[in-house]
């Protein structure tokens, strides 16, 4: 059980542009659990759907070029983003089910010295840093590093669609809790689980260019029911919707027409402050909604 | 047999009172289903409760309902199952029968009041967060008296996004057969009709045969995230059907049909992508899907729709093949101004949403996030090392553009022959 983790690491497009805190904060915390983590720095963009929407062949063999080079490290894969999770699970799920079509993507990949294989059972696997931390990691040791425990934090967690549906493409039928790991994490970090409507829907980030209202409506909802419930702050393996519920959120509590000021925090982020790392150094600052309540929880004797 | 809970959602308009929840006991064999459970129930204990159903075969598709929160048809569901899904998100939540007055589903309405632990107490101490009182339906219900230690109650509830006539039965009409009727569900041929029937090859149907497959239930719409943000989305059931008449190689309007659902603010680009829709449908038509090949026919008919939908689509897939990783900024640019011969292309929608998104980044740049001039400035985003491998996959997928459908083609087993007998693939382009 206390074996050593080593993963080939995808960080994913976002994580190393908008979000530059879920990049660095990931990083101190894979250090502080002791996971080692072999960066795919060569890996390419996982589609995030929409070049599968355009051409899934195209979507298929980026995806395949990725899980080749990770296979190539003879290491299994972790990615932090909810959407790399379920586009990269998409391509997988094509790739797995056909052996002419399997053949026929690596014979694009080739000439670059690559190739996908297919895992048998218990074989290679491509992980979101939540699920690793549970199934792999474990969360009994999880809760032995705890230092500083969560205790007096309110915490509403937000997964993002794509790492809860669709529940058959995602590995449910092997780890049917999937969809309750964030409640699990919390748990173990000694936060307080707060249920509110939004925990599973959608932020609304993939239509924000598209139909700008739709998807702030989202967003503003579920940060606003997240408040309503009592929430201090919410929790996502997702950057994606991050930058829906936390950059965009002055945006989007106009379109909702409330006040809304609630943070957001990356999953190594919550991880790292129960770990006893300080807001600075997880990048906190860098938020657009505010993460000094969720400082000033800590620090105070509620946290004690 | 076994005993269950069914806590249901009920609404009666003539009585002038709003919905409210009402517990049943009921006692039957854990493969049956809900909509047994529910009839037990109307059987046993109150003739009133009203529930659509016919065939109890997942055929008919009457039954449409909520169950702990995830849309489905009644008879579908196995009152087994849906006991283990909701024993596992009271056990998720850890809110008891002792701390919320009703215990909680996944996504039932009184869930949003509950606070783990005495988090509601602090809260409320604290008066940092106002917290609202008054939902749509109150949690102190007095029918509900779970005991500790009990199993948390199945709970049901009538179809989202469409009006309630009466407990568990919704209004079809308003919303789904509306949009149903919006998209023009019959066959448009051009020409005289043939003498017989038409003749086309068989392997030019097997495309539609999934959107075909369609029972109208009213699932996917009842699930449909981006309906509850827009109630004009035209939504999940009635574009699967627009893409079982677009792809009728018999149909002589495809054109039109995708002009009309790509220009429509509430078309196809006002679908948010979340899957909802894929794991309601009881007959795996996979409504999303059909929703991403509308988009995927638009493109190649061309067509510049004022909402960006086909801008946004362009710019990501040329940015990576350009760079391999993707340029926020770039994507931004592209998708509402798309460059041409050096010259931007935007239109007014396109100059409102970037001024919109000035402020976006100002703030970017103070906290940190965006503080770098890759970031800001469109195409100054580093390319990957060896992106001329990822430009060889550009050409290698171009040239072939296949897809590999598994509602048609099923998944091989484990020990067949990597021969590649299967039977060919849907070519599209």
């Amino acid at each position: 059980m206390a074996e050593n983790i080593k993963v080939a690491y995808w960080p994913g497009c976002v994580s190393r542009g908008f979000t530059p805190e879920l990049h660095g904060s990931m990083a101190l915390v894979a250090q502080k659990l002791g996971i080692e983590l072999v960066e795919l720095d060569r890996a390419n963009c996982c589609g995030a759907g929409v070049i599968a929407e355009h051409n899934q062949e195209l979507a298929d063999t980026l995806n395949a070029r990725t899980f080749a080079l990770a296979q190539q490290t003879g290491l299994s894969m972790m990615n932090i983003c909810s959407t790399c999770q379920g586009a990269q699970s998409e391509c997988q799920q094509r790739l797995d089910a056909d052996s002419a079509y399997r053949a026929h993507v690596n014979e694009a990949l080739s000439g670059q010295g690559l190739s996908y294989e297919k895992a048998g059972d218990g074989g290679w696997t491509n992980k979101n840093f939540l699920w690793l931390l549970v199934e792999d990691y474990g969360l009994d040791r999880l809760k032995e590093q705890v230092v500083r425990p969560l205790s007096g934090l309110r915490v509403g967690p937000f997964y993002g669609c794509y790492i809860v549906r669709p529940k058959e493409r995602l590995g449910y039928a092997e780890h049917p809790d999937r969809d309750i790991y964030l409640e699990k994490v919390i748990e173990a970090l000694g936060g307080q689980i707060v249920e509110y409507d939004g925990a599973r829907k959608c932020c609304g980030f993939p239509v924000i260019t598209m139909s700008r209202e739709t998807s702030l409506r989202q967003a503003g909802t579920h940060v606003g029911d997240a408040i309503d419930a009592g929430a201090d702050c919410l929790v996502t393996p997702c950057p994606l919707c991050h930058l829906n519920l936390d950059m965009q959120q002055p945006e989007a509590a106009k379109v909702v027409n409330r006040d809304l000021g609630l943070a957001v925090l990356h999953l190594p982020q919550l991880v790292g402050l129960a770990l006893g790392a300080e807001p600075k150094e997880l990048g906190m600052g860098k938020h657009i909604a505010s993460t000094r309540w969720v400082e000033e929880r800590l620090t105070s004797g509620v946290a004690a | 047999m076994a005993e269950y809970k069914i806590k249901v959602r009920r609404f009666q308009p003539e009585s002038g009172e709003g919905p409210y929840w009402e517990q049943f006991d009921v006692d039957l064999d854990p493969s049956l289903s809900v909509l047994d459970g529910l009839l037990q129930a109307k059987d046993k204990e109150d003739g009133s409760l009203a529930v659509r159903c016919s065939c109890r075969a997942a055929i008919c598709g009457s039954c449409g309902m909520k169950i702990n929160g995830q849309s489905g048809l009644g008879c579908k569901t196995q009152i087994g199952e849906a006991q283990e899904q909701a024993n596992k998100m009271k056990a998720a939540t850890g809110v008891t029968a002792a701390e919320a007055s009703s215990p909680i589903g996944a996504q039932a309405p009184e869930a949003q009041d509950a606070v783990r632990a005495t988090g509601q107490e602090e809260a409320e101490q604290s008066g940092s967060r106002t917290r609202e009182a008054g939902r749509e339906i109150s949690g102190d219900d007095e029918r509900v008296r779970p005991e500790a230690e009990e199993a948390a109650p199945i709970i049901i509830e009538p179809m989202g996004n469409m009006p309630v006539i009466k407990d568990l039965i919704t209004d079809m009409e308003s919303t789904h057969w509306t949009k149903i009727r919006r998209v023009t569900p019959w066959l448009l041929p051009h020409g005289e009709a043939p003498e017989r029937e038409y003749v086309v090859e068989p392997e030019s149907m097997i495309d539609i045969t999934q959107s075909m497959a369609c029972i109208q239930c009213g699932a996917c719409v009842s699930s449909c995230l981006s309906m509850e943000a827009d109630p004009d989305f035209i939504g999940p059931a009635a574009l699967a059907k627009a893409y079982r008449f677009v792809g009728d190689p018999r149909d002589a309007e495809t054109a039109e049909r995708l002009h009309d659902l790509a220009e429509d603010p509430h078309g196809i680009y006002d679908c948010t992508h979340c899957f909802s829709c894929i794991d309601a449908c009881p007959k795996g038509v996979a409504p999303m899907d059909q929703i991403m090949r509308l988009r995927r026919k638009a493109g190649e008919e061309g067509i510049e729709d004022p909402n960006s939908g086909h801008d946004h689509e362009i710019a990501f897939v040329k940015i990576i093949e350009k760079k391999g990783t993707l340029d926020e900024s770039l994507l931004l640019q592209e998708s509402f101004a798309p460059g041409f011969k050096g010259k931007l292309k935007p239109n007014r929608r396109a100059i409102r949403e970037m001024i919109g998104s000035i402020p976006i980044a100002i703030r970017g740049i103070k906290t940190g996030k965006m503080r770098s001039l890759r970031k800001l400035i469109p195409g100054v985003h580093h390319k990957l090392p060896d992106q001329d491998d990822v430009k060889a996959i550009y050409r290698h997928a171009e040239e072939h553009n296949e897809e590999l459908n598994l509602y048609i083609r099923g998944e091989e087993s484990d020990d067949a022959q990597p021969d590649g007998a299967a039977a060919e693939e849907v070519t599209n382009g």
